[in-house]
């Protein structure tokens, strides 16, 4: 499932809410759930960042995280994923990104994660503009590359 | 001229905020790349080298040929996550 929320979210709580759906079928046959969890710094680039502003193009941030999960389901194994990403106004602490993967063997989970939040990182239209004290706010220009060996 | 030649254009984040607008909407009198679309609304600025195109929400190519009906989009780098 893919959703985008405007409000803060527990991943936690999303986590468990999500599984308690899944059907006892299905639940049986899990072997390995990994999750990431992605949250707001209170600096970037030695600056003090107060608050940022997330935007996106809605339809398109959809769309692709839709394609990138259909390419992990492609390339590992997966039983179920969870993507869920925030917009709007947000503040250090807040929870930005959570993506997790539910597999038989965990290899699958591992790997599996690590390439939805990178491809998200390079390919879902969202854009974050920084608040930083008494300055202009800046928007963000590029992400790193953390990830290499997918 | 037909509605249906139509294109709706957008931009986003940083785009939006330096040419001070979201959309157009443009009449395709000819064939056109995305391209030639961008020269044609944005005569006065050339494109950032890093920008990004999307057509109907799929990212394209600046040499892609454009469709009546066809929304592209303009933006930066993305920065999710």
């Amino acid at each position: 499932m893919i959703t985008i929320v405007q409000e803060t979210f527990n991943p936690w709580d999303a986590l468990q809410t999500y599984q308690q759906q899944m059907e006892l079928r299905v639940l049986r046959t899990l072997g390995a759930t990994n999750v990431f969890v992605g949250s707001m710094r209170d600096f970037n680039q030695e600056v003090q960042v107060e608050r940022m502003v997330l935007e996106y193009y809605p339809g398109m941030t959809e769309k692709q995280l839709g394609m990138i999960t259909a390419q992990a389901n492609e390339q590992w194994s997966l039983i179920d994923s969870l993507i869920i990403h925030r917009v709007g106004e947000v503040f250090p602490t807040d929870v930005l990104v959570l993506v997790a993967v539910w597999s038989a063997h965990r290899a699958d989970a591992f790997e599996a994660c690590r390439f939805l939040m990178e491809a998200l990182k390079s390919q879902a239209p969202f854009w974050k503009k920084e608040c930083v004290a008494g300055q202009q706010a800046r928007w963000v220009a590029e992400n790193t590359v953390g990830y290499k060996h997918y | 001229m037909n509605q249906q030649c139509g294109i709706v254009v957008k931009y986003f984040a940083s785009l939006k905020e330096k040419l001070g607008r979201s959309e157009d909407y443009f009449t395709l009198t000819r064939s056109m790349t995305v391209s030639d679309v961008w020269a044609q609304l944005n005569p006065e600025l050339t494109p950032p080298e890093q920008l990004k195109v999307a057509v109907n929400l799929d990212y394209v190519s600046w040499d892609w040929v454009v469709n009546p009906g066809d929304e592209v989009a303009f933006f930066p780098p993305v920065t999710g996550g």
